[in-house]
């Protein structure tokens, strides 16, 4: 059972002045009263102590300060007691190796944060914020995760579900009572629609959501020696990709990584596209054509100081339909010759123009709205995309004047679908992931 | 001292339906009742059915009960309602003459073998090593007995209430029972205190019908039993009139308010929400300016009028004060005062889903005792319970029929998984597979039961087994009846202003149409047998809903899947670490007996349930 009292080093490994070693179960206090050279048992919860850990033979191994906290306002809901000891992985396993002799045993993966669960203090999608926050590469991904695990995603929901919940109410009413005057008008039908295109909106920020979390994957793609590699190195103010004169140098893609105003940009340098016998360069230009496929956001490079070639106007051509390009008109420092509407015009060999680049590259992948605990796991996704398809299909039963009971059915599987997003929901699919999440052995 | 199988106590709906089954299936049985004239009696509104509550009467029609049968030979006007909605909603309500429901239920209950009728008291039932052993009467006999069912209605320490004015009896000023509360809660049963009402009767000849909708029946009458045949019910139905309340109305409540037990705190019980008094929705629905008043015969050979919508515990004087400022009751006259009553339940919480205590074998409860309200959910409790009291005494397996098969099922489910805080009232709301619990095909979902049970017998049974081959036979060749796309077909789809065909289809994809009828197609199916309405209406609906069907029979598999996890019944909630205390204390006391009876209880979260499913799991591995 989840009675036992785990322990485990919570900070990074690695040098730095303080690192904290975080227990909790039943016995927290028992264990930490065995090894704290101040009796914790009657002290008020929620206080910080100072002392020393001792060893059996009452040996001083460090000198610190330990936060006492009883259930159950504590993070999982258990007794937990937090020791801040000195830095340094010597000392702090030392300290968990005494703790260990008394009694707790060392926590999995993700263990307090599953106890945090099974106690009911977070939801799933908090859990599943704990897991971003651990894994957060940048602040926006940070806030983002904080959102979560505060609940901003759950009330979303929680509103969605408020508003489903009426429009059923209305449905059920007028079913259950056919000889009162409570006919169905056309609002329910436009509710559903307004609420449809919430959720849709909500679905399309989760892309947001999935680029904050994972970084804006940007391609770099252009002909040969347009300055694609010059660009990179000049975004990433280093000499990441070589940079020649000569047409092709770049063959494989170049992957790096910056942080632009809080939000992870991954740049994949690619190959100049142009027609070519060469083996080597023609599987180069296959994979920068992949790139531009999945990429969230394109920057196509062209060189401002000669006239279009063809295949470049075939490159813009068969852009046109997509709206995440941004058209960079490089070599801004000679004789420009072409200027593309709308196109940014930069020297990346004088990092000219760079920082109007940086700033048009935030807004056209994440853009301002970036979204405080808005969805971001695929799970999530799905659930929310399960939920548009029934109200869809609710719509397409009013259209085709099917009865309202048919609607309900719909109606319903929406609202299941909504509260799986936040783990509300006894489906088998949450338990399913449930079960999976969690090594559930012995 | 008399030996018995069975005594059941009542002669309500609850009270007809358990001796009938319990009689029927062997055993000897006997039903005592305070009062012969109170046996099926009616003492609310003149109704049969209405929103899933004629659903409830057609399934307990399909497992081999009365009522059904019973209300097809007394109705005086017959409605199909909600049939602009779907069909998993119409809802057959009928008017019933209520003199003569009575009599026809105590003609069948007094040539049932097996059966006595017995006018007692009943004060006592005697139990020993908590099991049931016999019931005590008033007057001082003892009857052995292997099963009692209590269904004692609103009559246990029952009260009415008209203004100041008490009177300490049951329904229609009919002797209450007054002893057997007081045994109950020695044998440990949690009582509650629950209040319901019913309005004015009025005299027929002093309204004036010119200023109301009348409101007739149908020209094409359905029966409630599956054994009588449309064709066979052929009547001289009596209309209902429709008038509305108004300002005035409202304001002489208003103004008597504080008169009203209701509001002065003489009431202690918990009314329905579902079917509040005037009073009640004047309070709270403020802003309307006008409720529905519909006035309804209570028989054919009666002047007295029922005044749905006016139920009322307001004095005598302010009542008819009200009735008068309503048109057409300008001048009318009150045969009998509406009341409001008050009387003791059981908590249902205390029940397992055979309706058997979970304390006291051999101990049933069925109808309004276990706080529910309305004649139909009445009867359908009492059938179970009959039924599972006979059972109980073979040492067979209950008969439990779960929430997707029958509103029976969810009534139970909620009663004793949920509870109810008011009386509890069946509504469509509360059942989540609503299309597959259609009134239509009742029979289809729970003949089989009935059967098994051994309530139906062999030849209706056969019909039943002919009805259902039917049904598939024709919705396969239905599939495969392709029509081309002649001008035949063409002009039949014009008319009916649906799109015409491109290219051949088949009659069943047809029918999938919103606009489209099995009968539209008459002319150019040649190979169409004759079939009865029934099972043409089985056919369309089949067919036409498949899409919605599926997609509810997939839910159904769900909760089917949670349904079977079972939870072991010696399982110790304390020992489960991480269970809120909430759960923990619930869970004691309703010991589901599955993961998904669990998550159904109030008070038991998704994290709680996840935790219980861990726990299982753990516990399993363990073994």
């Amino acid at each position: 059972m989840y009675q036992d009292t785990i322990a485990a080093i919570a900070t990074p490994q690695g040098l730095s002045s303080v690192g904290i070693i975080r227990i909790s179960g039943s016995e927290a206090i028992d264990v930490i009263d065995k090894v704290f050279t101040k009796p914790l048992k009657n002290v008020a919860s929620h206080t910080i102590n100072y002392g020393h850990i001792v060893d059996s033979d009452n040996n001083i191994i460090d000198e610190v300060l330990v936060m006492l906290m009883k259930a159950p306002k504590t993070y999982t809901r258990e007794d937990v007691v937090e020791i801040n000891c000195h830095g340094g992985s010597v000392v702090l396993n030392k300290v968990l190796l005494e703790v260990v002799k008394n009694g707790a045993r060392i926590a999995e993966n993700g263990e307090f944060t599953k106890r945090a669960f099974l106690n009911g203090r977070i939801d799933l999608a908090q859990v599943e914020a704990v897991m971003d926050i651990i894994e957060a590469r940048t602040e926006l991904a940070l806030n983002q995760a904080i959102g979560q695990l505060d609940g901003k995603l759950s009330a979303y929901i929680n509103n969605f579900q408020q508003t489903l919940l009426g429009i059923i109410a209305r449905i059920e009413v007028s079913i259950d009572y056919p000889e009162y005057e409570s006919e169905l008008d056309n609002e329910v039908k436009e509710d559903i629609v307004i609420l449809n295109d919430k959720l849709k909106q909500l679905l399309s920020s989760a892309d947001t959501g999935k680029m904050i979390k994972e970084g804006v994957k940007t391609a770099i793609v252009g002909v040969p020696n347009a300055g694609k590699s010059s660009l990179l190195n000049a975004l990433l103010e280093e000499d990441k990709a070589i940079v020649t004169d000569i047409a092709g140098t770049t063959r494989d893609v170049v992957e790096a990584s910056i942080n632009i105003g809080g939000a992870q940009f991954v740049l994949w340098d690619t190959a100049g596209i142009c027609e070519t016998t060469d083996t080597v360069e023609q599987i180069g230009i296959k994979k920068a054509k992949e790139c531009i496929e999945v990429a969230d956001l394109i920057l196509l490079v062209l060189d401002g100081s000669r006239e279009l070639y063809d295949i470049e106007t075939e490159l813009i051509d068969s852009l046109l339909n997509k709206n995440n390009v941004i058209y960079v008109t490089n070599k801004s420092d000679l004789n420009i010759k072409v200027v593309l509407e709308n196109s940014i015009g930069v020297s990346a060999k004088n990092k000219i123009g760079l920082d109007e680049l940086k700033q048009i590259m935030v807004e056209k992948s994440i853009g301002f709205q970036v979204l405080d605990g808005g969805i971001s796991n695929q799970r999530q996704k799905e659930s929310l995309a399960k939920a548009i398809n029934s109200l869809d299909k609710v719509l397409v039963s009013i259209y085709n004047n099917m009865p309202e009971d048919c609607w309900a059915i719909d109606l319903h599987d929406a609202y299941g679908y909504l509260g799986m997003i936040i783990g509300e929901s006894l489906k088998e699919e949450i338990l399913d992931g449930l079960f999976s999440r969690f090594c559930l052995g012995k | 001292m008399p030996n018995i199988d069975i005594a059941v106590i009542g002669g309500g709906h609850a009270g007809c339906e358990a001796s009938l089954a319990a009689a029927r299936l062997g055993k000897k049985t006997i039903m005592f009742t305070m009062n012969i004239e109170s046996i099926a009696m009616m003492p609310c509104n003149p109704n049969i059915g209405g929103t899933s509550k004629g659903h409830l009467v057609k399934e307990i029609d399909a497992l081999g009960g009365e009522m059904g049968r019973n209300i097809d030979k007394a109705f005086i006007q017959s409605r199909m309602l909600n049939l602009a909605k779907g069909p998993a909603v119409h809802s057959l309500r009928v008017q019933a003459d209520k003199v003569k429901y009575t009599q026809e239920m105590i003609k069948v209950l007094e040539h049932t073998e097996n059966l006595l009728i017995k006018q007692q008291e009943i004060v006592e039932i005697l139990v020993q090593d908590n099991k049931v052993v016999g019931v005590k009467t008033a007057t001082g006999t003892i009857y052995n007995c292997k099963s009692v069912v209590l269904a004692g209605g609103t009559y246990i320490q029952s009260r009415c209430l008209i203004g100041e004015y008490i009177e300490y009896t049951g329904p229609n000023g009919l002797k209450s029972a007054k002893a057997i509360s007081e045994n109950l809660k020695m044998l440990g049963i949690e009582i509650r205190r629950f209040k319901t009402g019913t309005p004015a009767r009025v005299d027929a000849r002093t309204i004036d019908y010119d200023k109301m909708e009348p409101q007739y029946g149908d020209e094409q009458i359905v029966p409630f039993s599956f054994s009588n045949i449309n064709s066979d019910i052929t009547k001289e139905q009596l209309p209902c009139y429709l008038t509305y309340t108004n300002l005035t109305t409202h304001k002489i409540i208003q103004d008597n308010l504080h008169r009203s037990p209701l509001y002065s705190g003489v009431i202690e019980g918990v009314g329905p929400r579902y079917c509040p008094s005037i009073e009640d929705k004047i309070v709270r629905f403020s802003d309307k300016e006008r409720h529905q008043v519909f006035v309804e015969p209570e028989g054919e050979n009666t002047t007295e009028m029922y005044v749905q919508g006016m139920s009322s515990s307001l004095p005598e004087q302010v009542q008819l004060d009200m009735l008068r400022s309503i048109p057409g009751l300008e001048n009318v006259e009150v045969i009998r005062t509406g009341y409001a009553i008050e009387y003791d339940c059981i908590n249902p919480l205390q029940l397992n889903h055979s309706l058997e205590l979970k304390f006291i074998e051999g101990f049933f409860c069925a109808g309004q005792v276990n706080g529910s309200s309305g004649y139909e959910e009445a009867a359908a409790q009492g059938l179970i319970a009959g039924i599972n009291a006979v059972l109980k005494i073979d040492k067979k397996p209950p008969l439990v029929i779960d929430r997707s098969e029958g509103y029976i099922g969810v009534l139970i489910d909620d009663l004793v998984t949920k509870g109810t805080l008011e009386p509890y009232r069946m509504m469509t709301s509360r059942a989540e597979y609503r299309l597959l619990l259609r009134q239509d095909n009742a029979d289809i979902r729970l003949r089989d039961k009935g059967y098994n049970v051994g309530l139906i017998d062999e030849t209706t049974y056969q019909q039943f087994i002919f009805k259902k081959q039917a049904i598939t036979n024709e919705i396969e060749r239905l599939k495969t009846a392709y029509v081309g796309t002649n001008e035949m077909i063409q002009s039949i789809l014009a008319k009916k202003g649906s799109t015409a065909l491109k290219s051949g289809v088949s009659i069943a994809e047809l029918l999938k149409r919103p606009e489209l009828e099995y009968k539209d197609f008459d002319m150019i199916d040649i190979n169409r047998p004759n079939l009865e309405p029934d099972i043409i209406e089985q056919v369309q609906i089949e067919l036409k809903y498949e899409g919605y069907i599926s997609r509810q029979l997939k839910q159904v598999e769900q909760f089917k899947r949670l349904e079977k996890k079972a939870i072991p019944q010696d399982i110790d909630y304390e020992e489960v670490y991480s269970l809120r205390s909430e759960a923990v204390q619930k869970l004691k006391e309703i010991r589901p007996i599955s993961i998904g009876q669990a998550s159904r209880i109030s008070g038991v979260s998704p994290a709680d349930i996840s935790v219980l499913l861990i726990y299982l799991e753990q516990l399993r591995r363990r073994k």
